[in-house]
């Protein structure tokens, strides 16, 4: 049995490396190309109408004038006379041309006659959304009551996280070519190896006809898994126009109208504890929506799960709005929003220092990562000045701008995904790696390049990595954090098998077992007798004409200790707040984030950078804004639908816990968990700076005003 | 975008004859930061649209006997780069890079600046200029309105999204307009109109009229500043902003200009502001004084009680600055 | 209508400027468009300075070469480049001159070409990123995005990159992260970049002002 354990860490060459990212170059010169730069011979454009009506019932539908329009080659309405549409924006007709405006003027031409009927879409004030609140009914653990009736201290409070949505850079769609029984699909997805079957289930084909490349993806965040209803019609129009290939990326309106949303949550929170800081008990009535699915409740309370008595009532709200996709942590960051606001908002009601209760409150947390909580505590502290810098709540001193801290904190699985890859070593020696994977700008390809060539023993660049292609062996789709674990650990799994290959061809000729054998810097030699070797080029012409192509699995069920799950972090934010005019402003972030075995600190940091950009964008900007009367979305574009730019961000420290105990427990996830606190360690460090909590996020100057306001008053 | 026909004139006389005599027949493109969205939103589908950027007439910036010409096409950039702008007219310079983005700046010229259609999310929805469903009933006062007026007049709820337009009018610039019977030249202030149909235009030109040039007297011993309340460094539109103008008599303050942007549909003249500083030494309290009571009569909406505080702190900073910029 | 409008519209046709009159001297195209608002029998004398509805042929001075295409007044510069010259390094995010994902360099200063007509940017000097490396060696700004991991998904980072050389084009003397924050106000990133972007920037003024300037 060939071991597939990660070398020690003392003596990696290629593993733990700040490599850049290989494909670096080709985005940085625009040459990359996603699939929504193609431009296939005789390919048509297609153009989708989509309901004006949060709520309407489609009464008829006339395509005659679109269908007779010069350029127009298919029209498919999918929204026939009868349908209930459910949201603004939802799919009724798709139109292909030849070129894109005439796409659009076809749509236009689209006749439509609605019955419209009312429409719920707002969800913060649940006593205005009548019949569309769905309880989840009472969860109850110990005996609450008591608590509340012992507790030396109740604080209570009120907190609330709107709808976000995607927003992914590229927007969703394909390129699709029907022709005869092969149809050839260039979707935007994260899920490269299943998207194809999902494609020919829709349209009542073998997933064997479906061939699926991507080389790019230009965001998704857990949006772009299914094939989607343009994915489907996009196919159709090709079939419909003789097979040519057709291009569908929604524009940016409809994007963000139904591509994907975050659900919101909103929750009244009472703690029981004890005047130490020590929590009792808890009670939240929590409530949410995520579109006409209603959505389900955040894991609280989070993180302190071990709380001993809790109850906890949910409500879904079903709203006439685009339906939630998964979104990065689905449900963590609206988790620890709440509970990390209700427990600063106990400590600032007993006037103790918020990292006091948090740490004293680690004993709720699951034991098996109590001390890394507890260290990355103190690690958090020490980085964000935090002994120097805090003080209690509402900074005394002069002037209007008023600085402070807070603290959020997440967790997460990550554990690795079942992942297959291949590992082909040629005689002439280049070594190609395949994958049914995606790099979503996470760094995928170069980490597994970085395996590979650690396992070898070769330089990164010879190590060729081929991703995005349903021929490839397949891996399961790029969601929950779980894509560097499988991968990482297959394209091992397979390089040790390749290489015991390789062993065998070239034993004979040093003289040696195969299992005496090493790859080391370019060369095969002789373990303990490096003086024996053969040039890796060498090596390899000894396969004479036959390539050596093996694979690895990864099996989530024995990952053989290559990945695990289960992470702890901390975040820590530093903000200065102008109380006249209540902008908010980042001075600082930190985040300190396990992740396991870092294969690439430089990438690994990029993705918490990157997190922490997020969690600024949320706590401080951004919300989807709904139209009571018209049910529309009023922001579905990048003006009022407000994300950080370059100067809106401060600085941002990470530190990603490198440590040896760390390491030893394997690769594991990263892209979700520093997404999680990010917000809730804002709106502490503005409840913290101005004395009072501003209960509903994004942190506006409308909302940090009133808050103000209500102090005073 | 619907189909439209580019007319690319050369001579004022020929662009303004190639305008139409009413609207929505043609539409003027200039740095098209505006236009161009709103023809791919289909709030405007003009069937001709009219290029003025080469026309000769509308470019440079010049010294006057009386001040300073800036031609309408000139661009954001242009101004923030002109000496002669940044030597006398700070407000104007900082009103420009408030426009936090260098392409918008760019692009976008000083007419376009002026006669952009406003921002409100109903009219920019297909809910015509002043948000109104099919019933009738206007948006903006029952619906979402963080952004709109707190001095709403009539049935407009918007807020002009001019930038240029509260510094211009506390410096006292009047507006060049060449239509088809000849020129003829207005304060800035006449420009912004309150439109009283749902189909109405946010500024008094006339369909077939192009805004050719600004005329800004000189501003030498008049101290000038503009404060803008932004929530995002990067691009963003103002939440509320404040110029002012101020002519000095050693260290009081003789006559003051003072106008509000983004809190009405048109710029805001805060006359009583400007008469509570005229005689006085200005001071940080009475700065602050001229804040409050340069938000008397505003009208919040159910949501944007906000702006008035905005307000007070736009016009209390922007006096602050003006009193330390150079004379 | 306002009032102050309509006044002015009645001045206008009390002046005697009639639809007819003033569309005298103005040339006719064809189509039903063009129709509406032209009259039949005006002059020819401005029959060049009117184009489309319908597509024209035009030419594009993209990257130092003359492209000819043939597209309708309404198609974009990005559009122009993306769907019919195949030049994709900018991207169509917002489609609305905000995000700044399609930025080129036009006349030597950075613009939203999704905001720009290819029509009216005739003439001018157009650079998209493609035209940026030369000789297939990557431009400074780019080389700066890699080494700093100023990219995620990386379909922001071609507009970023063309908006950082437009800004160190004009301020060769770059040291500071404020300026850097001023000078790329107009693009954003969802997946959170801008640490590295703001490194890459400076690293570029560096490796810029060492001669190595594209």
């Amino acid at each position: 049995m060939p071991n597939y354990s990660w070398p020690p860490m003392e003596s990696r060459k290629q593993i733990g490396k700040r490599y850049r990212r290989v494909d670096g170059i080709e985005k940085a010169t625009g040459r990359a190309k996603y699939n929504s730069d193609l431009n296939k011979p005789g390919m048509l454009f297609a153009a989708m109408l989509t309901s004006p009506y949060a709520h309407a019932k489609v009464r008829s539908i006339d395509t005659s004038q679109a269908e007779k329009m010069p350029g127009v080659t298919a029209v498919r309405v999918v929204a026939p006379a009868g349908t209930e549409l459910q949201w603004v924006s939802q799919e009724i007709a798709f139109v292909s041309a030849t070129s894109e405006e005439v796409a659009r003027d076809a749509v236009r031409a689209i006749k439509v006659d609605y019955e419209v009927l009312p429409h719920v879409v707002r969800e913060e004030d649940l006593s205005k959304v009548a019949d569309r609140a769905k309880p989840a009914g009472e969860q109850v653990t110990g005996d609450p009551d008591k608590a509340f009736r012992e507790a030396e201290v109740i604080s209570e409070g009120m907190y609330g996280i709107p709808v976000l949505t995607h927003c992914c850079l590229e927007p969703h769609g394909q390129v699709v070519e029907w022709k005869g029984d092969q149809i050839n699909y260039w979707p935007s997805t994260q899920n490269v190896t299943n998207i194809g079957p999902d494609l020919a289930k829709n349209l009542g084909v073998p997933a064997t006809q479906v061939k699926v490349h991507m080389d790019h993806i230009g965001g998704g965040f857990g949006s772009k898994f299914p094939a989607d209803r343009w994915g489907v019609e996009c196919a159709n129009l090709s079939k419909a126009s003789g097979g040519r290939p057709v291009k569908l990326f929604l524009d940016r309106a409809t994007e963000l109208n139904i591509a994907g949303n975050r659900p919101s949550a909103f929750a009244k929170i009472r703690l029981a504890a004890k005047k130490d800081g020590t929590i009792i008990g808890w009670e939240s009535s929590s409530w949410a929506t995520g579109g006409m699915s209603g959505g389900g409740m955040p894991p609280i309370p989070y993180v302190f799960v071990n709380i001993p008595n809790r109850r906890m009532n949910h409500t879904a709200v079903m709203t006439n709005c685009g339906p939630l996709r998964a979104w990065r942590a689905p449900n963590h960051p609206q988790a620890s929003f709440l509970t990390c606001s209700a427990i600063e908002d106990l400590a600032a009601k007993l006037g103790l220092d918020p990292m006091e209760v948090f740490a004293k409150n680690m004993q709720w947390v699951a034991e098996a990562r109590r001390d890394s909580y507890l260290a990355q505590l103190k690690k958090a502290a020490e980085m964000s000045e935090w002994s120097k810098r805090w003080h209690r709540r509402g900074d005394s001193g002069p002037g209007p701008i008023k600085r402070g801290m807070g603290i959020g904190i997440c967790t997460w699985g990550g554990l690795g995904h079942a992942s297959n890859c291949r590992v082909t070593i040629h005689p002439d020696g280049s070594v190609i790696v395949e994958l049914g994977s995606q790099d979503l700008g996470t760094g995928t390809r170069t980490v597994i390049a970085q395996v590979v060539a650690e396992t070898l023993g070769l330089p990164l660049e010879s190590i060729k990595v081929n991703l995005g292609d349903n021929s490839y062996p397949p891996s399961n789709p790029s969601g929950g954090s779980t894509t560097v674990g499988g991968v990482s650990s297959s394209s091992r799994i397979a390089a040790v098998n390749a290489l015991e290959k390789l062993f065998e061809k070239v034993a004979p000729a040093l003289g040696a077992q195969p299992d005496q054998l090493e790859a080391v810097d370019g060369k095969i030699q002789v373990k303990g007798n490096p003086s024996k070797n053969l040039l890796w080029g060498a090596a390899c012409k000894k396969l004479g004409v036959q390539s050596i192509s093996e694979m690895g699995t990864n099996d989530p069920r024995n990952p053989r200790g290559l990945n695990t799950q289960g992470v702890a972090g901390i975040q820590v934010a530093d903000v200065s707040v102008d109380t006249e005019t209540g902008v908010v402003t980042m001075n600082r972030m930190v985040a300190v984030q396990d992740c396991g075995l870092v294969i690439n600190p430089r990438l690994a940091e990029s993705q918490v950078y990157g997190a922490c950009i997020m969690s600024i964008c949320g706590a401080l900007m951004e919300e989807r804004i709904m139209d009571a009367k018209t049910g529309r979305v009023l922001n579905p574009d990048m003006e009022f639908y407000k994300l950080a730019g370059i100067g809106d961000i401060g600085e941002i420290l990470v530190d990603l816990h490198i440590t040896p105990e760390n390491d030893k427990r394997g690769v594991i996830g990263l892209g979700e968990p520093p997404t999680v606190g990010g917000i809730a360690a804002i709106a502490n460090a503005v409840a913290n700076a101005i004395g009072v909590r501003v209960p509903t996020v994004p942190l506006t100057p409308n909302r940090v005003l009133a808050a103000l306001q209500e102090r005073r008053a | 975008m619907q189909a439209f026909e580019y007319a690319n004139p050369a001579t004022l006389q020929e662009a303004v004859a190639m305008l139409g005599s009413s609207w929505g027949e043609a539409d003027i493109l200039a740095g098209g930061t505006d236009l161009i969205s709103l023809m791919k939103d289909y709030i405007h589908t003009p069937k001709r649209v009219v290029n003025i950027k080469g026309l000769k007439e509308l470019q440079g910036i010049t010294k006057t006997a009386t001040g300073l010409r800036i031609g309408a096409v000139v661009t954001f950039d242009e101004v923030a780069e002109s000496p002669l702008i940044r030597s006398e007219y700070p407000s104007i310079v900082q009103a420009v890079l408030g426009v936090a983005s260098p392409q918008i700046r760019n692009m976008g010229t000083v007419g376009g600046d002026l006669c952009q259609r406003n921002r409100c999310w109903y009219f920019r929805q297909g809910f015509g200029t002043l948000g109104k469903d099919k019933d009738g009933t206007s948006l903006p006062p029952i619906g979402e309105n963080r952004y709109h007026a707190i001095f709403p007049k009539g049935d407009a709820y918007f807020v002009s999204a001019s930038s240029l337009g509260p510094p211009l009018i506390a410096l006292g610039a009047k507006v060049k307009i060449a239509g088809p019977s000849g020129s003829r030249e207005i304060p800035v202030e006449e420009l912004f109109v309150v439109p009283t149909s749902n189909k109405g235009r946010e500024v008094s030109l006339a369909p077939n009229e192009i805004l050719t040039e600004i005329l800004i007297p000189s501003a030498r011993g008049v101290r000038n500043a503009t404060y803008e309340v932004r929530h995002k460094q990067a691009l963003d539109w103002p939440l509320a902003t404040a110029s002012v103008a101020l002519r000095m008599k050693g260290s009081t303050v003789a006559s003051a200009k003072i106008v509000l942007g983004h809190v009405g549909p048109t710029p805001v003249i805060a006359t009583e502001a400007e008469a509570l500083l005229a005689g006085k030494a200005l001071t940080p309290d009475l700065a602050a004084e001229a804040g409050k009571v340069a938000v008397n009569g505003a009208k919040p909406l159910s949501g944007n009680e906000y702006k008035v505080q905005l307000t007070r702190v736009a016009v209390k900073r922007a006096l602050m600055e003006a009193m330390k910029a150079r004379a | 209508m306002s009032k102050h409008h309509d006044e002015r519209e009645e001045k206008a046709l009390r002046s005697g400027f009639s639809r007819r009159g003033f569309l005298k001297g103005v040339s006719v195209t064809s189509g039903a468009l063009g129709s509406a608002i032209l009259e039949e029998d005006a002059q020819a004398q401005t029959a060049g300075r009117l184009f489309g509805p319908s597509a024209v042929p035009i030419t594009l001075n993209i990257n130092g070469a003359d492209q000819k295409l043939t597209v309708e007044p309404r198609v974009t510069l990005l559009d122009a480049c993306r769907n019919h010259l195949d030049l994709t390094g900018a991207k169509r995010v917002c489609d609305r001159g905000t995000c700044g994902a399609c930025t080129m360099i036009v006349n030597g200063k950075v613009v939203y070409s999704c905001t720009v007509l290819a029509i009216d940017v005739q003439g001018k000097k157009i650079q998209t990123i493609e035209g940026i490396s030369q000789a297939g060696k990557p431009h400074p700004v780019s080389v700066a995005f890699v080494n700093n991991d100023a990219q995620q998904c990386g379909y922001c980072t071609p507009g970023f990159v063309m908006a950082a050389k437009g800004f160190l084009d004009r301020n060769p003397n770059v040291t500071t992260l404020e300026q850097v924050e001023k000078g790329l106000g107009g693009n954003l990133c969802r997946c959170g970049t801008y640490v590295g972007v703001r490194k890459a920037v400076l690293e570029a003024a560096k490796a810029m002002k060492g001669g190595r300037n594209a």
